[in-house]
């Protein structure tokens, strides 16, 4: 009897419960859209911000070493040691390599260019690598500087471009050169002559250098397989007091302490994993990068997370409204229960059933209508989609019931406050 | 003893007594009627002997027991044991049917019995309207649902506020007709209303003015 008055009430009163189920959808639609927003912010906010360069520096241990001696900057390296460029996949072996967007390895030289000293430096810019994992990934200068503007011709393509080099535009007007010129650049060690395929705007120091592949400036330095740094690009989440803690010292951690700090994607334990593959290097954040990201991050998602509360307090108001509304008018049905016997908790469980198979249905179809708008809210903010979590679900389905309850509590206190002898006999 | 007795009840809003120190005994098998002009004191009386209300002062005594004192939990299981309503308006649920009306005070009284409650129907005249919705049935039918609704769970007393003040000529007389058979049957039956020709057919009428009562009239053609 008791789901034949509950599918009654359902079917027979559908205009009722569709703006009931509407509200609901309405809430659950927002939270699906600002929950999975919300967890998956993080990634396109860091995708974002990959955009501006890499957020870790990779040294030479002894190089390290003397620059903190002698507190010297990145401009005034002392050079006296160098990493092996066979090093560098290792990168994408750690414990975070997912995390791990991009990379590059450098090394700096001076060359002899029409008789002006220039500085060169060699990185990858598409190299292809083949990970012993299987794992095949492009990595290089492309991705990782990629707000360099080519004023003139293009990037250099490693494959088709083996003896191509990127002059900066400050030294191209200097030297007058001109995309699809060949250039000589010469050293004590080698003389190479080398077409230039691309003019490039870095807007900064770069620009009074040249840059080509890796090889030619290994050739010209004599160095053999060495390099001077890699920069890597890697997401990251953003640092707390157990990262700060583990930044300061590592062993300082308890076991439990080093586990999650091991285990989550924090600046400083991507570069402690990178330090435990390269033994000789020492990984380093780039902390103005780092620390702008983590803030970013963290306002983002608070703004998130206030969006969503205030969203299901909204939704919270309308079912209440529309519960409260609904019982009003059924007051004589309600009466009409109690005064042939029904006590107040089979009447509350009766409406709070119909309420609550509403909600059900309301917030699977606001799930659906949910992942249109963070699709849609995807595309115009981030220009890609965002992926539907499945932890979701059941904060969504959580949250909805729990919203409902709340919202049918005045419409309860209501139902419980009524006299049948008041709403059948109107004293 | 008598089914029910009311010592000295009064009911008090505020400035205003709906009933003074009224009392009265019925009596198991009777049919009262009870009379009177608005305001007068008929559903305050009737909404206390039905345990919808508690009055101010007095004693009401159903079967022995003062339901004056009880609690709204126990006065629900009372009217759910031992009272059956029937209103003006009928109150039926609108979106269960005829039948299912019927069946929803089988449910909370104990369990619901398709075939019994096609039993009162059947009694009421309205077996082949069972699955019909209440907007479907005239307000002569309507009340006879409700009517069956009501002696479903074998009352020990049936109580009726204004039965017919929304009927015409021909389902009065329908209503009445069932009454009469109710009576036969042995239902103790107390009516509300404010028409003579109903509170005739009672064995008793009782006419109240200004909260108390002012009259008491044996019928003595019981028709």
């Amino acid at each position: 009897m008791f789901l034949r008055m509950v599918k009654g009430a359902l079917t027979r009163q559908k205009g009722k419960m569709v703006m009931i189920a509407f509200t609901i959808l309405l809430g659950a639609s927002l939270a699906t859209a600002m929950l999975n927003i919300m967890f998956d912010v993080g990634d396109k906010v860091n995708q974002e911000l990959k955009a501006y360069g890499a957020n870790i520096i990779v040294k030479p241990k002894d190089n390290s070493v003397l620059e903190d001696l002698y507190e010297v900057d990145g401009e005034d390296e002392i050079q006296s040691s160098y990493l092996q460029e066979n090093e560098i996949g290792k990168i994408k072996t750690i414990f975070w390599t997912y995390s791990i967007v991009d990379f590059a390895p450098f090394l700096e030289t001076t060359a002899d260019v029409n008789g002006t000293a220039v500085t060169v430096t060699g990185s990858w810019f598409n190299h292809h690598l083949s990970l012993p994992s299987g794992e095949e990934l492009d990595a290089g200068i492309v991705g990782l500087r990629s707000w360099w503007d080519i004023e003139d011709g293009q990037w250099l393509d490693e494959k088709v471009n083996p003896d191509g080099i990127m002059v900066g535009t400050t030294l191209a007007q200097t030297l007058g050169i001109r995309a699809g010129d060949r250039i000589t650049l010469t050293t004590d060690n080698a003389s190479k002559n080398l077409l230039v395929v691309g003019i490039y705007n870095s807007g900064a120091d770069d620009d009074d250098q040249m840059i080509t592949n890796l090889d030619i400036v290994q050739e010209l330095a004599n160095t053999g397989d060495l390099i001077s740094s890699i920069e890597v690009s890697a997401l990251t989440s953003p640092d707390d007091e157990l990262a700060q803690k583990a930044a300061r010292d590592p062993m300082s951690l308890s076991v439990s302490e080093y586990e999650v700090w091991y285990c989550t994607a924090y600046v400083s334990s991507i570069c402690y994993q990178i330090q435990e593959v390269i033994p000789d290097a020492v990984a380093s954040p780039v902390r103005q990068v780092a620390d702008s990201e983590g803030a970013i991050m963290e306002k983002t998602q608070l703004l998130m997370i206030l969006i969503t509360i205030l969203s299901l307090l909204g939704s919270a108001l309308g079912i209440s409204n529309l519960v409260t509304a609904s019982v009003m008018e059924r007051s004589n049905e309600i009466g009409l229960l109690k005064a042939i016997g029904a006590k107040d908790g089979a009447v509350s469980s009766l409406v709070l059933t119909e309420i609550l198979i509403t909600a059900v249905i309301g917030g699977i179809a606001g799930y659906f209508v949910g992942y249109g708008f963070a699709q849609i809210i995807g595309k115009s903010v981030f220009d890609s989609s965002i992926e539907m979590k499945p932890i979701v679900i059941p904060i969504v389905s959580v949250l909805i019931i729990l919203v409902t309850l709340a919202g049918s509590i005045p419409a309860i206190r209501m139902l419980l406050k009524m006299k049948p002898a008041e709403v059948l006999h109107g004293r | 003893m008598s089914l029910l007795e009311l010592k000295d009840v009064s009911k008090i809003y505020g400035p205003l007594k709906a009933l003074d120190k009224v009392s009265l005994t019925v009596e198991e098998g009777e049919w009262v009627a009870i009379m009177g002009p608005s305001g007068s004191g008929k559903s305050t009386m009737m909404n206390i002997i039905s345990c919808l209300d508690t009055p101010t002062e007095g004693q009401v005594l159903l079967d022995g027991v003062d339901i004056a004192k009880e609690n709204s939990k126990r006065l629900t299981e009372i009217r759910r044991d031992k009272i059956g309503l029937i209103f003006q308006q009928f109150h039926l649920v609108n979106y269960l049917t005829a039948l299912e009306n019927v069946m929803v005070a089988q449910y909370y009284h104990s369990m619901p019995d398709e075939a019994e409650a096609m039993e009162a129907l059947e009694m009421v005249g309205l077996k082949d309207r069972a699955k019909h919705l209440p907007a479907q049935l005239s307000g002569g039918e309507q009340q006879r649902v409700c009517i069956a609704r009501a002696l479903t769970n074998h009352p020990e007393i049936m109580l009726a506020d204004e039965p017919t003040g929304n009927l015409d000529e021909a389902n009065e007389n329908i209503v009445l007709d069932l009454f009469r058979q109710l009576h036969k049957a042995g239902t103790t039956l107390i009516v509300v209303t404010h028409d003579p020709e109903v509170a005739d057919v009672a064995g008793r009428t009782i006419i109240l003015e200004h909260g108390k009562i002012k009259k008491e009239v044996i019928n003595s053609k019981e028709k």
